[in-house]
């Protein structure tokens, strides 16, 4: 297999007497859709904010496109071409959903007549073109998963983390959002995505790592992961996978 | 340019005062509230369009004014020299202090106490330090002239404040219009969707505070070439501290004008108040104390804020499509 665009390796990260993150690895192979699955409380968001650099790793390593990056602050790791959206979305509510956007464009635009066209853009292929002069604040729920989306996307990264983008939206919303993940990847952009909206994990990711208690417990193609024993107990308790099993068995 | 029109459209309009108004103490409490304006518009560009909410901006005001008038009296340099100098040593004032503050992660209260604590020290400082005047302070002596930046008429001098106010406008209309200017905003909305976003927030920071400080520290060297008298309660004072958040937020924080709109009207304000008091002693305080809570309160956003909500209302009733809102696109 070839060389990931991004791999953790072994990383371990302690909040006081709370092991968040347990020597976890995880790898996501370019041009591929790669999700992060688990219950609530996995540890998956502090291992998104680690290979963010919000969060510093205890232990462990994070490399990107081939150089170490382990510990490089957020907005250099921005630069190298690493963009992420929040599960709270932070829209900057005082400005207009263009300006939000502009934000991500002038990291690679200096000029502001360029990036404001690359915000224009973006926010047009978002499906934001409608609500360029409105302010960010106006936006409902999907329109402000988009313009996180939009902005990531307009800082023009090599790879997208995305952090339950889906939640909170109903099936219909859901069925919108879908193919323009899709339309990233189809661009080149690799994805690594948290998500509990399993319809569309399975729908979208070609490998998927399972989190339980800061550990990965198993990883693998969509199918194989959710009938893995081990994740169904992460889930539903332990034992859990038995019961299931002789039900259908009699 | 043609953002810069409405600026030199306000310029060429106060420019003409003085050829219509001839009265020195009209003159010059115009010449005041210009100097107002720039120290607010300094503590605009970190407060209104960077959100850190500064309680000491007397510290770069009063080295300002000390390093222009201790350069002339004890060193013999060139007033135009000693100006330059002495927003030069604020700015990297500004740039030191904002390094450590804003590296060490102190953001909102704390900030704002450091930032009062610092100004404070310096007062200290300045009333106890020999090269200062001490307790004395210090007097520049009159030798007017326009090598020595001193002048007979009120009028040069407004035009002199006036010019600076200008180039504060400009200043704070291009980082409106540049990428650091957007950087900066966003910093000011939500630091950490910032940095996700690749913006380096610390420096953006420190560098605002930088531009900030400068441009309050011409304010301070005015007032030295203007009064020809320094010490540290003037100088390193909470009075123009307040002064210069105080405008920006009775103008509306984060907009061009604000800075200028706000000390026009609080310094209006405050005389009004004293002719409304008459000679009841504190009575004009409590007046404009009160009339400037009752701003706040009523318009949170400033009177430009305000005026852009008007104009938002206005718009919604009459719809869209009519002229109004064609004015504004055009």
């Amino acid at each position: 297999m070839a060389e990931p665009l991004l791999a953790v390796n072994d990383v371990t990260c302690r909040f006081g007497g709370l092991l968040a993150v347990n020597a976890a690895s995880l790898a996501a192979q370019a041009g591929q859709i790669t999700a992060l699955i688990g219950p609530n409380g996995a540890g998956k968001t502090t291992l998104f904010s680690i290979i963010s650099g919000f969060v510093r790793a205890s232990q462990g390593s994070v490399y990107f496109a081939g150089q170490e990056v382990t510990g490089e602050p957020p907005h250099r790791l921005a630069r190298r071409g690493i963009a992420r959206t929040f599960q709270i979305v932070q829209p900057f509510v005082g400005l207009s959903v263009r300006e939000n956007i502009l934000v991500g464009a002038h990291l690679h635009h200096r000029k502001r007549d360029a990036a404001l066209a690359a915000a224009d853009q973006v926010g047009h292929d978002i499906g934001l073109g409608e609500m360029l002069d409105r302010p960010a604040d106006a936006l409902t729920v999907v329109g402000r998963k988009r313009l996180e989306l939009a902005r990531a996307l307009a800082t023009e990264p090599k790879l997208l983390l995305l952090d339950e983008v889906l939640a909170g939206l109903n099936p219909s919303e859901i069925r919108d959002i879908v193919p323009v993940i899709r339309d990233f990847c189809r661009r080149g952009i690799t994805i690594l995505m948290i998500e509990h909206v399993m319809q569309a994990v399975m729908s979208l990711a070609e490998h998927v790592f399972v989190l339980a208690e800061g550990r990965i417990i198993a990883q693998g193609s969509p199918a194989k992961v959710v009938a893995d024993p081990l994740v169904v107990e992460a889930y539903l308790g332990r034992g859990a996978a038995a019961k299931l099993g002789a039900q259908h068995g009699s | 340019m043609r953002s810069l029109f409405p600026i030199a459209a306000v310029l060429a309009v106060l420019a003409v005062v003085p050829f219509v108004v001839h009265s020195n103490v009209t003159l010059n409490f115009l010449v005041v509230a210009l100097m107002i304006a720039l120290a607010g518009q300094g503590w605009n560009i970190l407060g209104g369009y960077g959100g850190q909410y500064s309680f000491g901006h007397a510290a770069f005001f009063g080295t300002g004014a000390y390093v222009t008038a201790i350069l002339q009296v004890r060193y013999g340099v060139n007033a135009w020299f000693g100006f330059a100098a002495g927003i030069a040593a604020a700015a990297a004032l500004g740039g030191v202090l904002g390094a450590l503050v804003f590296r060490s992660g102190l953001r909102g209260s704390y900030f704002a106490l450091v930032t009062l604590a610092f100004a404070e020290v310096l007062r200290i400082i300045a009333s106890v330090t020999p090269v200062t005047g001490a307790g004395v302070g210090i007097l520049i002596q009159l030798d007017l002239g326009i090598r020595t930046l001193q002048f007979q008429s009120r009028a040069a001098f407004y035009w002199i404040i006036l010019a600076l106010v200008g180039v504060s406008l400009v200043i704070a209309r291009l980082i409106e219009r540049s990428r650091f200017g957007a950087w900066l905003m966003a910093v000011r909305e939500n630091e950490d969707a910032a940095r996700a976003l690749g913006v380096d927030a610390s420096t953006v920071k420190t560098v605002a505070m930088t531009i900030s400080a400068a441009i309050t520290a011409a304010a301070g060297c005015f007032y030295a070439q203007y009064f020809l008298f320094v010490d540290s309660g003037i100088a390193y004072g909470t009075w123009i501290s307040v002064e210069a958040l105080l405008t920006p937020i009775i103008g509306g924080v984060g907009t061009v004008f604000g800075p200028l709109l706000g000390a026009l009207v609080v310094k209006t304000l405050g005389e009004g108040a004293k002719l409304l008091a008459g000679d009841a002693p504190g009575l004009d305080l409590i007046i404009y104390g009160a009339v400037l809570v009752l701003i706040i309160w009523i318009i949170p956003r400033g009177l430009i804020g305000g005026l852009a909500n008007a104009r938002k209302l206005l718009m919604r009733r009459t719809g869209p499509a009519t002229s109004i809102g064609e004015a504004r696109h055009g």
